[in-house]
């Protein structure tokens, strides 16, 4: 009977479904959708409050696999962000959520993804990380560790461009990394960076079965079991549900969103990170891959920072394309004066 | 035949000429420009000097130093003229380069209105020790060169007889009035202010309202400015009382009453604020910086003070400008981004997307000289190609090609109604001429249609319908129906992709489907057609007839005129405003035996278009060009179409 369950809203996981996948089986990316129709479903956030971006490559294609009844635009390779960045200008009430991927981000959209980070321009933006171009069948990305593999066995000769870090140094404000395989843990970051004001970027390791799944790959299912380390237990309270604390004292702190829902984090002792320390957060990161760790979880928040849309003089509820004559054209007398500026 | 413009060296510098060639390639005929026009054995044919009036006909050029805040003088100078009702235009001639190369500065009056580039000026200011030789070689015979005192007479610069050499004191009198050091070089340009106004008897009240104009809200600079064109004005009336100046700007009553002198950046801001922006997005770029500038000046006063109507984003390229405005124009926004060549090229990818997924976006594109960075401060006509056809596979674009700043305003809604009426880019092509120079226009009457935001479906609109399909052909004209992100209503979301798709927006790789989709697209050019300004035509009982457009009307029209008036000719012009060609331009040609072609680029741009749709008709055209980055000039249209004619015997 799972399959009749209604959310508050009198929805069901169906209405958040969209077109069947036509993605690899077993895909990465198909288990972020899964993530992502869960965190909604579970949020009640309407499909019709929902605009889905994207760029080009597998991952870019998954915005047509879930809200068949939200609107979606698939932009060209690499420049989903300034997209989005105009998207969430006009229509700031809207919760845009961006699915990119290793390519589209990393290389090709590198420029637009650090603008639109430094902008602080609201909007969950979901990199889904495989390492590799699966549509042109597996060669390396930018984000490939280096020294790892490729199917034919090239070893990768370049550095990486880790994506958390990059957010890091250009002022992100919610910088997160997770494994697709790790349901609790997406769907919870799902959740947050949807409370979260300003750019939510959450670098998903999503791998691809198909090219980068073997055992020289470093974003391979089993590298990750391996090798994941999780920075802190994550639980997620909804505004209106009472805050049970059944955590011992001093091991969680609680980030307390606008609308009153929390993120709870449950610290683990080998790795005593401060959320709120943006330095230490890139030396993790760091100091976690020369040891060979992938380390996921909430790297950094910080909300001292106003997003794109107030910095603009711009608010919720506001949009731009609903302006008419009458809003856009001021007095003839003011018309007039301006003329005689050049008279 | 083709008429190509060349470069050609003379003894004093280069001058702009053109060089004739018949189909077969033997050339018929040299010509140069300027100096009049001669044969292929070097005799004069013609020597064009039809202002021969010398009240309120006169060409000055200001030759300054980029950074040395000669701007402000030479605006005062302009808009006195301007204010005592005399026709005048004025154009900055400057390097890429913000302190420290040469710069000119022209001022055009003439009392019959041309406003085109003149090659030469009657006087001469020379301000800049560098181009000093050139400047004083440029004056036409009879003019006057009058210089700053202060720079050393050049070695080896032989006097002229024909011209009358006013040397002028310039730090004597600036020391008169300041001991700032800083402020010394920029009173300088004051001082030459003076001396024009005693010697063209500018008039004293229209003066002294243009000096306060200008330095309003510098009060603190204000005095020391007066009191250096005063000192200016007594040194002419004290020791060049006996020079005799034949140059007089002369008071015309009503004469400028309505009109407004603009350059087009500042109309086209204010034509796309009225027009409905709310959403620009941009890279800086010359000559488009000014346009967006210009916006951000202006919104605030013209539109309503009580809320924000409007977001300008400074984008990380031209690429993201344009993907910004597409992702505003998706969501029904009035969406534009301005830019010049190089962004253009960038933007292509872009462009192709929103051609296909049907979004309304506006391309303001102020035309610089390419390819590559090519010449970044000189004007041409050579992205109309490009913009065309801009991006790959087939796409075809509407384009605008206002011919002044009144149409630059004009145009600001109208490319708006058209990209929302169509769901598609709407370019626009200024260019650095139109642009960035100032044009005398009538003042503009503000534009009071409503928005023509074509067919967007609301709840309501879903309300009454089955089914909604994004791309199909309800209507059949071409243009479907769309919904914006966010509509709350089940039948209102659909995906926007780039790949294939079908008539219900469904990822698609079938022939058939594609092609239903793409064979619709086809149709909203036809549609286009009925949309988008018809060409302004002179109809005369000719064989002759010319087309041209945008920037280069002040040239046509007064090269037409002479022609008309010298030769007698009859002529028929067409000035085209848009592409699509509406009927009219079919019929103009059918009707004319010889069609001249005016492009401001190398490969006679709208000439290919012309010929690409009205193949029946090529051997009627001929084809002027102009491309050496400098505004055009009468004699560019002039001397071929009357050495063509002239030859045809």
């Amino acid at each position: 009977m799972i399959n009749s369950e209604t959310n508050r809203l009198g929805l069901t996981k169906k209405d958040y479904q969209g077109s069947p996948s036509t993605l690899c089986t077993g895909c990465g990316h198909d288990q972020i959708t899964n993530h992502i129709i869960n965190a909604l479903y579970q949020l009640h956030v309407h499909p019709y409050q929902v605009v889905k971006t994207s760029g080009i490559g597998c991952s870019s294609k998954t915005p047509a696999y879930f809200l068949s009844r939200s609107f979606g635009i698939n932009f060209i390779h690499g420049r989903m962000a300034p997209l989005a960045t105009g998207s969430v200008l006009v229509n700031p009430s809207l919760i845009h959520i961006g699915i990119s991927g290793d390519g589209d981000t990393a290389s090709i959209g590198l420029g637009g993804f650090i603008h639109l980070v430094r902008r602080n321009v609201p909007m969950v933006y979901i990199v889904a990380n495989n390492g590799v171009y699966g549509l042109t069948k597996g060669q390396f990305s930018a984000t490939s560790d280096i020294g790892s593999q490729l199917k034919t066995g090239e070893i990768n000769p370049f550095e990486t461009v880790d994506i958390c870090a990059l957010a890091l140094e250009v002022g992100g404000t919610f910088v997160a990394r997770s494994f697709s395989g790790d349901l609790k843990q997406m769907v919870t970051l799902l959740k947050a960076a949807l409370k979260h004001k300003g750019t939510a970027v959450i670098d998903v390791i999503s791998p691809c079965v198909t090219f980068n799944n073997h055992d020289g790959s470093t974003k391979s299912f089993s590298y990750m079991k391996e090798h994941d380390i999780r920075l802190h237990e994550l639980g997620f309270i909804p505004a209106d549900e009472p805050v049970v604390v059944d955590y011992p004292e001093g091991a969680t702190e609680h980030i307390v969103f606008a609308d009153g829902s929390r993120l709870v984090l449950e610290k683990i002792d080998s790795l005593n990170h401060d959320v709120h320390d943006r330095l230490g957060a890139i030396k993790l990161i760091h100091e976690g891959r020369k040891k060979g760790h992938v380390i996921t979880g909430l790297f950094y928040i910080g909300e001292t920072r106003p997003d794109l849309v107030e910095v603009m003089g711009l608010r919720d509820g506001m949009n731009l394309r609903d302006l008419t004559e009458a809003h856009l054209r001021g007095a003839d007398e003011d018309f007039e004066k301006v003329l005689s500026q050049f008279s | 035949m083709l008429v190509i413009q060349a470069n050609l060296r003379l003894m004093w510098g280069s001058v702009d000429g053109f060089l004739i060639f018949d189909f077969s390639g033997k050339l018929l005929q040299i010509g140069m420009k300027g100096v009049g026009l001669r044969n292929s054995m070097g005799h004069l044919v013609h020597n064009p000097s039809w202002e021969d009036q010398e009240i309120n006909n006169f060409v000055i050029q200001v030759a300054t130093v980029n950074g040395s805040g000669s701007q402000s003088a030479n605006t005062i100078l302009l808009k006195t003229l301007f204010r005592m009702g005399i026709p005048v235009a004025g154009k900055n001639v400057f390097p890429s380069n913000i302190a420290g190369l040469p710069t000119w500065f022209w001022i055009r009056a003439s009392s019959k209105g041309y406003q085109a580039r003149r090659e030469r000026p009657n006087i001469c200011i020379a301000m800049n020790p560098q181009t000093f030789k050139e400047d004083y070689a440029l004056v036409l015979p009879g003019g006057y060169f009058l210089y700053n005192k202060d720079i050393p007479w050049p070695q080896q610069l032989n006097k002229r007889a024909d011209i009358t050499e006013i040397p002028f004191p310039v730090r004597e009198l600036v020391d008169q009035v300041t001991q700032q050091i800083r402020i010394k070089k920029l009173l300088a340009n004051m001082v030459y202010v003076g001396v024009l106004a005693e010697l063209l008897g500018l008039d004293q009240e229209c003066l002294e309202k243009s000096v306060m104009d200008q330095f309003r809200g510098k009060e603190s600079v204000l005095e020391s400015n007066f009191q250096t064109y005063q000192k200016g004005a007594a040194f002419a009336q004290q020791h060049l009382k006996d020079v005799t100046f034949r140059y007089k700007a002369q008071l015309v009553k009503d004469g400028n009453r309505d009109k407004i002198i603009i350059d087009g950046n500042s109309a086209s801001a204010l034509g796309l604020i009225d027009g409905g922006a709310t959403f620009g997005a941009w890279y800086p770029i010359t000559p488009s910086t000014s346009l967006v500038e210009a916006f951000a000046k202006y919104a605030p006063a013209l539109r309503p003070k009580n809320q924000k109507t409007y977001v300008l984003m400074q984008a990380e390229d031209e690429l993201s400008a344009v993907s910004m405005a597409i992702g505003a124009g998706w969501q029904g926004a009035r969406a534009f981004t301005a830019t010049s060549g190089p962004g253009l090229s960038l933007m292509q990818e872009a462009v192709g997307y929103a051609y296909y997924g049907e979004i309304p976006i506006v391309i303001w594109d102020v035309q610089r000289v390419g390819p590559s960075t090519g010449m970044p401060t000189r004007t041409a006509q050579g992205d109309i190609l490009s913009a065309v056809f801009a991006s790959h596979g087939d796409t075809k674009h509407p384009i605008l090609l206002p011919g002044n700043p009144k149409e630059c305003y004009d145009f600001g809604q109208m490319a708006f109604d058209i990209a929302e009426e169509l769901q598609t880019p709407v370019f626009v092509l200024s260019d650095l001429d139109l642009g960035m120079n100032l044009w005398s226009v009538d003042r503009f009457t503000r534009c009071r249609q409503p928005f023509r935001r074509g067919r967007v479906l609301d709840v309501a609109a879903l309300e009454e319908r089955q089914n909604f399909r994004r791309y199909a052909d309800e209507i059949g004209d071409g243009v479907a129906f769309r919904t914006l992100p966010g509509t709350p209503h089940p039948l209102a979301a659909y995906f926007t992709r780039g790949s294939g798709h079908n008539v219900a927006a469904g990822y698609t790789e079938k022939g058939g489907e594609y092609q239903e989709v793409v064979d619709r697209i086809a149709k909203k050019w036809l549609k286009a057609k009925t949309l988008v300004p018809k060409p302004v035509v002179h109809k005369e009982s000719s064989a002759i007839g010319v087309i041209f457009y945008g920037s280069s009307e002040p040239a046509v029209t007064e090269a037409l005129d002479l022609l008309r008036k010298e030769q007698s000719f009859s002529i028929s012009t067409l000035r085209v405003r848009a592409i699509p060609f509406t009927d009219e331009v079919e019929q103009f040609i059918s009707d004319h035996d010889r069609v001249y072609v005016v492009d401001l680029n190398r490969d006679g741009q709208l000439l290919s278009l012309l010929r690409m749709e009205f193949g029946q008709f090529c051997s009627r055209f001929l084809s002027i060009r102009h491309y050496d980055g400098t505004p055009i000039t009468a004699e560019t249209v002039y001397e071929p179409i009357l050495v063509t004619e002239n030859n045809r015997l």
